[in-house]
């Protein structure tokens, strides 16, 4: 699967690695559901740092789309509360353990 | 995949889609895309630039506040060797007003640094997508059945079309940031061309925040702090606000 961290670049990751991947993104939603800022930090670097340490990286003139894409790694904890009740999104809270 | 990725790839995948729905009516071409490719390339340069002018405005603005910090400082000076220790007191108010928002604007400069640095680089991958796009299209003209190579272009379109969407962001991120910068370098011009930082009243409607730092700063105990250590430089006592100046004290 190909998943991009925006205003960075697209990783090729393993299909296998989907479920921790999934796992991370969990624990992500969560902090900014419980408003825990600091903990919406730790979790989202850990994210980013799995995908980038666990994949490879597109070449820049590879034209795949992305399966998942990450906002980018600057994001501030208001944008990530912003884009939780923007246009789109799904009002209730992944219950944990899903996926 | 629910979570944050799954959301956030479901809304940034409805914004590509809408995107590549505008450049993909049937009638384009595969070098009618290319075209639309490029001209969003020169949309995307012109972003660029417009994000580095901003910046330079507000490089000016902070080279402008620097003056009045050093300004400042020497009426204060001034204002104390010649016995007037409440001019002193409000010169210092109004540079401890101007060193905080100096330091902000520095700070919110080097952070738009960074953004425009990531939307240079976004900028650069997306050349090089419609690069490879173009190499793609003459593949694709040359090798697949008109059928086929809708479906095959629309493949390489999408790829373009999300790195397209990458800069878009990017640039959203560094022209919101300027904004911001703006309107709050343009509240503290306001304050700097209404002659002072006087009349703390003076300023106009939704600035609250600004009015409110105003008036917490001013009544900080570094302006304190600093009027004694200017007066210990002048060599006046703690106590003795007048006339101790002595030789050289008073130019």
């Amino acid at each position: 699967m190909i998943v991009r961290i925006s205003n960075e670049g697209q990783y090729r990751l393993d299909d296998r690695h989907h479920a921790r991947l999934d796992e991370l993104d969990d624990a992500v939603v969560g902090a900014v559901a419980a408003l825990d800022e600091s903990g919406f930090h730790a979790r989202f670097e850990e994210l980013l740092h799995f995908v980038r340490s666990e994949g490879e990286p597109l070449d820049d003139d590879d034209l795949e789309p992305s399966e998942f894409i990450l906002p980018p790694a600057d994001i501030t904890f208001a944008e990530a509360g912003e884009e939780f009740s923007g246009e789109g999104l799904i009002p209730e809270p992944a219950p944990p353990g899903t996926g | 995949m629910p979570g944050v990725s799954g959301r956030m790839s479901t809304v940034i995948k409805a914004k590509i889609s809408r995107l590549l729905d505008r450049a993909e009516d049937p009638g384009e071409t595969l070098d009618y895309s290319y075209q639309r490719q490029l001209e969003s390339l020169q949309n995307v340069k012109k972003g660029i630039a417009d994000v580095v002018t901003a910046k330079k405005r507000l490089q000016m603005q902070s080279q402008k506040l620097e003056q009045s910090v050093v300004k400042l400082d020497t009426q204060a000076r001034q204002a104390l060797a010649a016995g007037n220790e409440e001019l002193a007191r409000t010169a210092l108010e109004r540079k401890n007003v101007a060193q905080t928002e100096l330091q902000s604007l520095d700070q919110q400069v080097t952070e738009l640094e960074a953004q425009q640095q990531k939307l240079t680089d976004s900028e650069a991958k997306l050349r090089q997508k419609i690069d490879a796009f173009r190499t793609k299209k003459e593949v694709i003209k040359a090798q697949y059945s008109a059928a086929e190579a809708q479906v095959r272009i629309s493949e390489a379109a999408t790829g373009v079309g999300e790195q397209m969407a990458d800069v878009g962001l990017a640039m959203q991120r560094a022209q919101d940031k300027t904004e911001q910068m703006r309107a709050r370098a343009d509240a503290v011009s306001e304050l700097e061309a209404a002659g002072t930082f006087d009349d703390l009243t003076a300023l106009g409607p939704g600035q609250d925040d600004i009015d409110r730092q105003l008036a917490q700063l001013s009544s900080s105990s570094e302006v304190e702090d600093e009027l004694a250590k200017m007066k210990a430089e002048l060599g006046q006592g703690s106590g003795g606000q007048s006339k101790q100046l002595g030789e050289g004290g008073q130019q």
